[in-house]
């Protein structure tokens, strides 16, 4: 008995409402709907653990606390003063990956961080803000962040180039270090799932080793999300302190 | 050679990036128990620079291993 194992079937985007507008097809699909789903959720957190404004924290103003309060530390300890203002923009970053990342955990649901388009637009976002904010604050010094102090002029010559393009390729890193994650951990585990369903009784090892894998997956979603929101802070640090 | 049998070499070829994560991911951890063994005491400042570095690090071999399945399963 041979079970075919496809374990990209589970990044397949389906369209679950139709929609064409001019030729251009704009339907709603289920990463769109799971999108949809962790932004609803991540709000409904926040709104409802923050409702009753309890001095003694109950279990969801406790958690919308501890999320707010790790967000915070993290841009305080990263960006330093001045940081405070893009506190809002990291903690919708940081909140948003973490609950797509945990949803496409469950199983038959749909991981919106596999797709590279969607990281991509993520770490675009970030490239694009983080260059404004850089130019708007410094003006033409911005420049001087790929000019590294204390060095010869000759050396110059080689390490603005360098430092110019390991700046350009900061979105390109950011966006597939997330992508290939969520992809390379989610097709793992549909590989072992079907090794699993079809050597029989045997199976019983791999699925072992999946569960493992499960534990693994969700250490990953949220390292992943935190990798994100630090990467975002050390950027918004060049750009604000230059260095 | 054919097109499948190129395609498992290659796949096979990709997945030698796993070893370089593997040894950042050691070299990590490794540093992380040198340092909170000299200072248990830096342990909380030290640690999340230990995950950020293994999140770093094991990211780098999953290029290769997205790679592979691209390898395998796209083309």
């Amino acid at each position: 008995m041979a079970i075919e194992i496809r374990p990209l079937e589970q990044f397949k985007i389906e369209r679950l409402i139709p929609i064409h507008i001019g030729g251009v097809d704009v339907s709603y699909t289920n990463a769109a709907f799971l999108m949809t789903v962790a932004v609803v959720l991540v709000t409904a957190l926040i709104m409802f653990g923050t409702r009753k404004r309890a001095l003694v924290p109950g279990r969801w103003q406790s958690v919308a606390e501890m999320s707010y309060e790790f967000v915070a530390d993290m841009v305080d300890t990263n960006v330093g003063h001045g940081g405070r203002e893009f506190f809002p923009f990291v903690f919708t970053l940081f909140m948003f990956i973490l609950f797509a990342n945990f949803l496409g955990l469950i199983p038959y649901s749909y991981t919106v961080t596999s797709q590279i388009v969607v990281t991509f637009a993520l770490a675009a976002v970030v490239f694009v803000g983080v260059t404004i904010i850089g130019i708007v604050r410094h003006g033409v010094h911005f420049l001087r962040l790929f000019v590294p102090q204390g060095v010869p002029a000759v050396l110059l010559l080689l390490l603005v180039p360098i430092e110019l393009l390991s700046y350009c390729i900061r979105p390109f890193t950011l966006s597939i270090r997330l992508f290939a994650n969520m992809l390379a951990g989610h097709t793992m585990l549909a590989i072992f799932g079907g090794f699993a369903a079809s050597i029989g009784l045997l199976g019983i090892f791999p699925l072992g080793i999946n569960i493992l894998l499960v534990a693994l997956e969700v250490l990953v979603a949220a390292l992943q999300a935190y990798v994100f929101a630090i990467l975002t802070c050390l950027y918004l640090s060049d750009a604000i302190n230059l260095h | 050679m054919d097109l499948a049998s190129a395609k498992m070499i290659g796949a096979g070829l990709a997945c030698i990036a796993l070893v370089g994560a593997g040894i950042g991911i050691g070299n990590v951890f490794s540093a992380l128990i040198n340092s909170v063994a000299r200072n248990p005491a830096a342990q909380g400042q030290v640690q999340p620079f230990a995950f950020l570095g293994f999140a770093l690090a094991e990211a780098t071999g999953l290029f290769g291993l997205a790679i592979a399945f691209l390898i395998l399963f796209v083309f």
